[in-house]
């Protein structure tokens, strides 16, 4: 199972590779890449120049092997494999890679969902946005919507 | 002195200078109480400690979590992973 902050360029096909067994019938796998245009806090469209992602590495791979037991939990026989990059990262390059396989497609699907969407609430990791309007330029630590609160 | 490891990251880590602190542990202290001795020292992270998520031995905890000494006590700034 391969679970892994990395500073080196993501390879989906590893994770493909990682998860597809004689068991499995499915597999789907999930690419995050850095776009041009993100939203301000404002909510106007802002192009952006590059990301800098920080990792709390130990812990951030320790809650993505939580959430491959999650996996493991509610569906059953499925396998995960999943990579988050940190360091300098170009419009374009991949940040994040999901793969699951299972025996049918519909739980591959459901259970990729489910762990991209718990990785972006959940694991320990930071991006910092270089962006500019026509008017403005900056450097701000861009937070997820869905980030996990404070109990 | 009793002490615990403090983590720092991303506006935490900028606002203080540094991502990890030796800190003194008082006695029974909680991660919460632990937040405020920083907050105290270290004012430009009051805005942010609110929506801090805690972590005790890289996992998560709460701000009523007690302390032991030679605890790694990370506090997160909500996360932007993916």
């Amino acid at each position: 199972m391969i679970i892994k902050i990395t500073d080196q360029p993501l390879n989906l096909q590893e994770l493909i590779d990682d998860v597809a067994t004689e068991a499995n019938g499915g597999v789907v796998a999930f690419l995050g890449v850095v776009r041009r245009w993100n939203d301000g806090p404002d909510g106007q469209p802002r192009e952006v120049h590059w990301l800098e992602y920080e990792a709390y590495k130990d812990a951030a791979e320790e809650v993505m092997r939580d959430i491959a037991r999650q996996v493991e939990e509610k569906w059953g026989l499925t396998s995960l494999a999943m990579a988050h990059r940190v360091g300098h990262l170009e419009i374009g390059d991949p940040a994040v890679g999901v793969a699951v396989g299972a025996p049918h497609r519909g739980i591959a699907f459901e259970a990729c969902e489910y762990a991209i969407d718990t990785l972006k609430a959940t694991v320990p990791i930071w991006k910092k946005e270089s962006w500019e309007t026509g008017a403005e330029a900056g450097q701000s630590w861009v937070v997820n919507k869905e980030s996990a609160q404070p109990e | 002195m009793d002490k615990v490891k403090v983590k720092l990251f991303a506006a935490f880590r900028e606002t203080v200078g540094q991502g990890e602190l030796d800190w003194p542990l008082g006695p029974a202290q909680t991660a919460g109480e632990l937040l405020d001795s920083l907050v105290g020292e270290y004012p430009g992270l009051a805005g942010g400690a609110k929506s801090a998520l805690v972590m005790v031995n890289r996992r998560y905890a709460t701000r009523q979590t007690a302390l032991q000494p030679g605890d790694e006590v990370a506090f997160l700034p909500p996360v932007g992973g993916g």
